[in-house]
């Protein structure tokens, strides 16, 4: 490790938030992926000055600078190259309510369910919910344009940022967006949310503040048969229903969140979906009948509405600990996420299962279905040899599937590292030179998460900073896993 | 995901091959072909400053390519006129979040020139209803910004970008946008009344406009909602009208909660009417009412620019960073 570097991080901060030991090396070296990188200096700043300094140094010793965020990615966003300053945002944690424009400002390291928490005894909330809203930073899903089971009706991050105060990556300090109805100039804001770290360090961020619905319901739609799930899915939103959130969870994974947490699902269905309507009264309890009704017609067994909060919130936390339900099936799993047009969502799903079974694997599936965003779940035992290969090989099918359906690579992790092979099936080579150029315009030098989102070469002069022997080694098998 | 994959084709579904997107490109031509910008409706032909003369002025190719109502998408060319997407959608109880622009606006123009229109309070900005982008580049090439579904991350989000650039960084020649149910009902309410206690009031009403003295109150939803929500209103001193009044022309931006008590600063003077909960003032008056932009947005809005179109041949004349400010006649 840099010595000098070190000590004017030091300087900049403080020694006890500037780390570079052994435990640090291994903590911060991962995201929630699978990938390992290599941690260089750990950094831990309080204020959007501090942040300058962290960048103004790296700038100084020629190393790139990672924001990062609690690290839940599942794309290897976070995960750090070629030992850079990693730039934790974790101990910045303001936040700061401003009801009569109806946004918060806050910083990034604030937790997403933390900033729900504190709106509301004020009747707001903060609309995008990921799934691990419990430990997700605002930074990152800003940074990912997260998405929840609410941005069904709702949309994803976005459309829920209304400014951002960004360190760019040469130090200085801008405003993108703004409070007024119509800041002037290019949407640099719509621009940088979603920009996976690449082009710039969000310090602090006016979210809006979605009022709470004066009436919910939770519906959960219980199917002997996936294939009438789906088709009851597209039926909904074909009935002129836009529901606040439809997740479905196939038999598999219902039994074990049951079996986790005893949300009360039934553990015979081949597939439940569970459907939130939220607003107006009139609005809920209309929905609410013409749901049940879509469901019954395309063949459930039977529709069950939540009768009160509490049994509102057990079906919620089923749907929620998803995850750690999981490795009480096998200790490790490859979480995808890919969007297909909702028509084909069956089609897709069925193709899922059988490359699954293809590569003798165990496939499970709970996702943001009225969106068309999958979420195929590959559990398996790392230790048992040449599994991660067909994990890896299903994994591609999985994307090619979803493209070939009309579909995207990614609904809401981002692309980072893992899915930067697979840019060039999506794009042609002039739509990802534009995408360069977006970026280039925020980090002409590559400096703030270089190598990640956008493949080697989309742009003649792409990674011209690094040479061949750096450039083989980033791009070297060895990143993944 | 393993990384030792050799080079990878686009899949060809992803290559455009609409014969009338191609030949929009041919027309617009590479940057040997000169400067060139897109003539929509002319409905805001003057906002973002004067097209150059000697520029040469091309048509986006109109037409709906292709409506799944089960999808809640519309694949419209840029040319196409918001009263022929809405006719479209109408049979399926659809609707683009565009609502209150005029009918005969291009959807380009109005994606292009990037203002919402009175409605925003409760559809969102317009830039939300844009999921794909085609347009051409200044180099004459056919590029593909954002993805057909609802929900996408896939790479940088170009389509932001392209939302208000008044077409200084490509010319869009077909989207895919995001449509809605239409609602079962919908009622416009007026009278005298404190906006401030009435937003406080009601949830999430869809425009809810202030001329200092007279509220506006536009309402949507299902049946018994927009009936309990205009109760709460007719308890305010509303009564039911026909529609909006008149938008003064000019339009000015101002944080919302600066409406609470808002009052034209002098010199200014003249009607205006406010959109309450969003800040838009549109007011008789013409001439900047924002402070500058930062030293270091202008900077890099320029940097944009030239990356994407480093001869200036696009639009030239129109700057986004000065649309907002100047006279607006858009009825
Ligand atoms: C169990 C589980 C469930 C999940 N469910 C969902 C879900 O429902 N929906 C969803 O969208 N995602 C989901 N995720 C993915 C992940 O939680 C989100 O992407 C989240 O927004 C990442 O936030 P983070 O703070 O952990 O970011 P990190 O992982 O630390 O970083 C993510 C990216 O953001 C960048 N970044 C972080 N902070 C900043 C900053 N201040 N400025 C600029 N760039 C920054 C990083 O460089 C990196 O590229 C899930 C993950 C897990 C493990
Ligand atoms: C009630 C109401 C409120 C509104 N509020 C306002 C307001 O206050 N102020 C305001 O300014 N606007 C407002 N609008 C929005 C405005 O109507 C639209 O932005 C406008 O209609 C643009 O469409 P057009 O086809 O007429 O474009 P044109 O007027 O023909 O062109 C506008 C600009 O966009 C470019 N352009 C057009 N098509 C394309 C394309 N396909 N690709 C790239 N560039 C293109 C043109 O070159 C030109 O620079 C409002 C409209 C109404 C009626």
């Amino acid at each position: 490790m840099d010595a000098t570097l070190v000590a004017e991080l030091s300087a900049a901060l403080s020694p006890d938030r500037v780390h570079t030991d052994q435990l640090e090396q291994v903590l911060y070296g991962r995201d929630a992926s699978l990938m390992r990188g290599d941690t260089g200096v750990v950094c831990f700043p309080l204020t959007t000055a501090e942040v300058q300094a962290c960048i103004r140094t790296a700038l100084r010793h020629d190393r790139a600078v990672v924001p990062r965020g609690s690290g839940t990615g599942l794309a290897g966003g976070a995960v750090p190259l070629e030992q850079p300053v990693l730039i934790v945002t974790t101990k910045m944690t303001d936040i700061e309510v401003d009801v009569d424009n109806r946004v918060a400002w806050v910083q990034p390291g604030v937790i997403n369910l933390d900033l729900t928490r504190h709106l509301r005894p004020l009747g707001f909330h903060f609309a995008p919910d990921p799934s691990s809203q419990q430990s997700c930073s605002l930074g990152g899903n800003i940074a990912n344009n997260s998405g929840g089971p609410h941005c069904l009706a709702y949309g994803v991050t976005s459309a829920h940022v209304v400014a951002v105060e960004v360190v760019l990556p040469d130090g200085e300090l801008t405003m993108l967006g703004g409070l007024g109805a119509d800041p002037a100039g290019l949407d640099l804001r719509g621009a940088f949310v979603g920009s996976e770290g690449c082009m710039g360090i969000a310090t602090r961020i006016a979210v809006r503040l979605t009022p709470n619905p004066p009436a919910v319901a939770t519906l959960l739609a219980d199917f002997v048969e996936p294939a009438h799930a789906a088709a009851a899915v597209s039926a909904i939103i074909a009935a002129g229903v836009v529901p606040a959130a439809i997740e479905m969870m196939d038999q598999r994974i219902t039994q074990a969140v049951e079996a986790f947490v005893g949300a009360g699902y039934p553990i015979d269905a081949g597939a439940i979906v569970l459907i939130e309507v939220d607003g107006l009264p009139g609005g809920v309890a209309a929905e609410t009948a013409k749901v049940r009704e879509v469901c019954m017609a395309q063949g459930a067994r039977s529709v069950r509405v939540a009768a009160d909060e509490a049994e509102r919130m057990l079906l919620w936390k089923g749907r929620k600990t998803a995850f750690g339900a999981v490795a009480r099936v096998k200790p490790n799993y490859y979480l995808h996420d890919t969007v297909v047009p909702r028509t084909k969502l069956l089609d897709v799903l069925q193709q899922v299962y059988a490359i699954a079974d293809r590569h003798d694997l165990i496939v499970m599936n709970v996702f943001h279905a009225g969106d068309g965003n999958l979420h195929p779940l590959l559990v398996f035992d790392a230790r048992e040899p040449g599994i991660l290969d067909r994990v890896h090989a299903a994994g591609e099918e999985i994307v090619r599937a979803s493209l070939e359906a009309g579909g995207v690579l990614s609904g809401e992790h981002g692309i980072g590292l893992e899915k930067q092979p697979f840019m060039a099936l999506q794009f042609t080579q002039p739509d990802l030179d534009a995408q360069a150029r977006l970026r280039d315009a925020f980090d002409p030098d590559g400096r703030c998460n270089p190598a990640k989102v956008l493949p080697q070469g989309s742009r003649c002069g792409d990674l011209a900073h690094l040479d061949a022997h750096h450039r083989e080694r980033l791009l070297a098998d060895g990143v993944w896993v | 995901m393993s990384a030792g994959h050799g080079p990878l084709a686009p899949l060809p579904d992803r290559v455009v091959r609409d014969p009338a997107l191609l030949a929009f490109a041919d027309e617009v031509g590479g940057v040997d072909a000169g400067p060139v910008a897109i003539e929509g409706g002319r409905t805001q032909w003057h906002l973002g400053g004067h097209c150059e003369p000697g520029t040469r002025l091309v048509r986006a190719p109109a037409g709906v390519v292709a409506f799944e109502p089960a999808e809640m998408t519309i694949q419209v060319r840029a040319g196409t006129t918001l009263d022929e997407l809405d006719a479209a959608l109408e049979p399926a109880g659809q609707r683009v979040a565009l609502q209150g622009l005029p009918g005969t606006a291009t959807v380009g123009g109005v994606l292009s020139v990037g203002l919402s229109g009175p409605t925003r309070l409760g559809h969102g900005h317009l830039r939300e209803t844009l999921l794909q982008a085609r347009y051409v580049s200044a180099e004459g090439l056919l590029v593909t910004a954002g993805g057909a579904t609802v929900k996408n991350v896939t790479g940088f989000d170009l389509c932001r970008v392209l939302v208000g650039s008044f077409g200084t960084l490509g010319l869009l020649g077909e989207v895919i946008l995001r449509t809605r149910p239409r609602p079962q009902a919908a009622a416009w309410l007026s009278g005298p009344a404190d906006p401030t206690a009435l937003f406080d009031r009601l949830y999430r009403p869809v425009s809810l406009l202030w001329d200092g003295a007279t509220v506006w109150l536009y309402l949507e939803g299902y049946p018994e909602d927009v009936e309990a929500q205009t109760a709460i209103a007719l308890e305010a001193g509303l009564v039911p009208v026909d529609g909006p009044p008149p938008l003064p022309s000019g339009r000015h931006s101002a944080e919302p909660a600066a409406l609470r008590s808002y009052r034209p600063d002098a010199p200014r003077s003249g009607r205006f009417v406010a959109e309450f909960g969003v800040g838009v003032v549109h007011g008789e008056w013409s001439g900047p009412t924002q402070a500058p932009p930062d030293a270091s947005v202008v900077a890099l809005n320029g940097r944009l620019k030239n990356l994407f179109d480093p001869t200036g041949r696009l639009n030239p004349g129109r700057d986004p960073l000065t649309p907002s400010n100047g006279k607006a006649d858009h009825r």
